[in-house]
């Protein structure tokens, strides 16, 4: 410890603290004062229970293990004669216990069909540990202190919703392409939605990407298409491909993305 | 003062003196408080009693009360029981012996700067008993950190005393303040640093206080006491800092002397201690503690030789203004 290094750190601690006493302390008075917390917070996880299918999804990836679910199966009767009837799930409990939760946000991140929110909600303490096992009647109420969704980027696409949502009327199909579709049909059960898309629709999103973009996309639909031969019917019907050329250009980069 | 004084204004005295040291170390401890609270950029207590929190201390103090009086199965359980008493009583003597006016003082002894200086150094023992007595470890570190270190700290403090002693030509406490000038800030300011410096030791604040030294051996000699015979040691600890403020504003800041001191004498000797009491506020929240080593070497390689340097400036001064 010399003496020149010494005196001036002395007086210079003096000064730090001076200078914070001058100055507004930080406390937020919480229970008099809300704090002001980002709309994103984790503060509590709240359920759309009509969205909740009882897929498990989040229960078997909460990594503590959380999540309860039950459910049993009902059957909805045909609603044609001589159609067949249908399965669905109905969830009778769903129950987060919080006491276990540590907030990870991998369930809200794993659920496919938006049943689970994260809430900025953060007052639910109880005196008993126990207390904290939240059942879905509780997580329900939460919903109404989920925030809005953050507004888009200005150019960004419209969000899923919105473009199934404006998607033309169906129009009835040539009747060629129609009987190639039949088969498909039976293939591959969920396909006919997908595939009913009418070319004229599909056609416009496409060419509106930038130019490498569609090259990069040319080899990988090549190689899926390669692997269905159902859809790879369908494509060529589509006649002014324009990264058709692509395909040879660039040779190597499908087999690897094929062995990966 | 002197013999003529009856039963009646004995008690009164005394009842004043101990309502001062009861009530005083309280502001000192609620300034503490405060102080710290806003250097660490917090607001400190802010519920208990309404406005800003003034009651915490007597919030605190019932807590205290109610609270089991532990003790120790291998404590030497007698001098364990003394020792809270013993480290705060002297400081009750010690008060009773220092003026705020040339006529408000509880007792006006002859020689009240040995008194001052011989009560402190018994508060001190307090902590020394009950390190002994915890039979515990730390407590018996803090003990005899804190035995070094009252006797690294008292010899400069003594001189610092001395020197103004000297300059005054009385032990009073009165006559010091009374025949105090206000150029004598500059010619006793090194044995005002050395007094500032060794009372800060002597009470055991930070940078000083390596006997209790909580992040290292626990609480030091209080690391087995609880309710309120812990709540004793604190007082003793805030009761210092009212002694020490008052010490340095009678001795080295001219306690009485200023505008209307006829009338308000009492009041500028307070006013004058209270920046002393904030000042060792200050140091606790800047400064982090000091080594033993350090602490040592400070005592006796700085301020035993400018204490020394000191009375000897001092002494030139006497001699060359008779």
């Amino acid at each position: 410890m010399s003496e020149r290094g010494f005196l001036p750190g002395v007086f210079k601690g003096l000064g730090i603290t001076m200078k914070t006493m001058a100055r507004p302390a930080v406390t937020h008075e919480y229970p008099d004062a809300r704090p002001d917390l980002p709309p994103r917070s984790r503060g509590v996880i709240a359920l759309v229970e009509e969205n909740c299918t009882s897929c498990m999804l989040c229960a078997r990836e909460c990594p503590d293990w959380c999540i309860y679910i039950e459910g049993h199966k009902e059957t909805i009767p045909a609603t044609t004669p001589g159609g067949r009837e249908r399965q669905r799930n109905v969830l009778d409990r769903f129950a987060i216990d919080y006491a276990l939760c540590m907030y990870c946000g991998i369930c809200v991140e794993v659920c496919p069909f938006d049943a689970l929110y994260w809430s900025p909600q953060f007052e639910y303490a109880e005196f008993d540990i126990q207390d904290l096992l939240h059942e879905k009647e509780r997580l329900g109420q939460w919903v109404q202190t989920v925030p809005v969704p953050p507004a888009l980027d200005e150019r960004a696409p419209d969000a899923a919703e919105v473009v199934s949502a404006n998607k033309p009327p169906r129009v009835p199909r040539p009747a060629a392409a129609a009987g190639d579709a039949t088969g498909a049909v039976s293939a591959a059960g969920e396909a006919p939605v997908r595939r009913e898309r009418p070319a004229g629709g599909d056609r416009p999103a496409r060419a509106e990407r930038p130019a490498p973009e569609a090259a990069a996309g040319a080899p990988t639909d090549a190689t899926t298409d390669a692997a269905t031969p159902a859809t790879r019917d369908a494509e060529p019907a589509a006649p002014p491909e324009p990264p058709e050329p692509a395909v040879p250009a660039e040779p190597p980069v499908a087999p690897e993305e094929e062995t990966s | 003062m002197g013999a003529a004084m009856s039963v009646w204004e004995v008690v009164l005295r005394s009842v004043a003196v101990l309502a001062a040291f009861l009530v005083l170390p309280l502001l000192v401890g609620f300034m503490e408080h405060k102080v710290m609270a806003h250097m660490q950029a917090r607001l400190g207590p802010m519920y208990a009693g309404g406005f800003h929190g003034w009651a915490q201390l007597i919030a605190d103090a019932a807590k205290f009360v109610q609270k089991d009086d532990l003790l120790p199965t291998a404590a030497d359980k007698g001098v364990f029981r003394l020792a809270p008493s013993l480290a705060l009583i002297p400081y009750l003597v010690a008060l009773a012996v220092v003026p705020l006016s040339p006529s408000i003082v509880g007792a006006d002894a002859p020689a009240s700067a040995v008194v001052v200086l011989a009560a402190t150094a018994v508060g001190v023992l307090g902590g020394l008993m009950a390190g002994w007595a915890s039979a515990n470890k730390y407590s018996l570190l803090g003990g005899l950190r804190s035995a070094a270190q009252l006797i690294a700290y008292e010899l400069p403090m003594v001189l610092a005393v001395a020197s103004v002693a000297l300059a005054a030509g009385t032990l009073s406490l009165t006559g010091i303040a009374t025949e105090w000038r206000p150029w004598w800030l500059l010619w006793q300011l090194p044995a005002a640093f050395v007094f500032l410096a060794g009372g800060c030791a002597e009470i055991q604040r930070p940078p000083f206080d390596m006997p209790l030294a909580d992040s290292e051996i626990v609480f030091g000699p209080y690391t087995e006491y609880s309710g309120l015979r812990f709540a004793l040691f604190l007082l003793a600890e805030y009761a210092g800092i009212v002694l020490m403020s008052l010490l340095m504003s009678v001795m080295f800041l001219g306690a009485w002397h200023g505008p209307w001191s006829g009338p308000l004498g009492w009041l500028w000797t307070i006013l004058k201690a209270v920046p002393i009491a904030f000042l060792f506020l200050w140091f606790r929240n800047s400064w982090p503690r000091l080594r033993e080593d350090q602490l040592q070497r400070f005592a006796w390689l700085v301020l035993v030789p400018l204490a020394l340097v000191q009375l000897l400036i001092t002494a030139v001064g006497v001699v060359m203004m008779r």
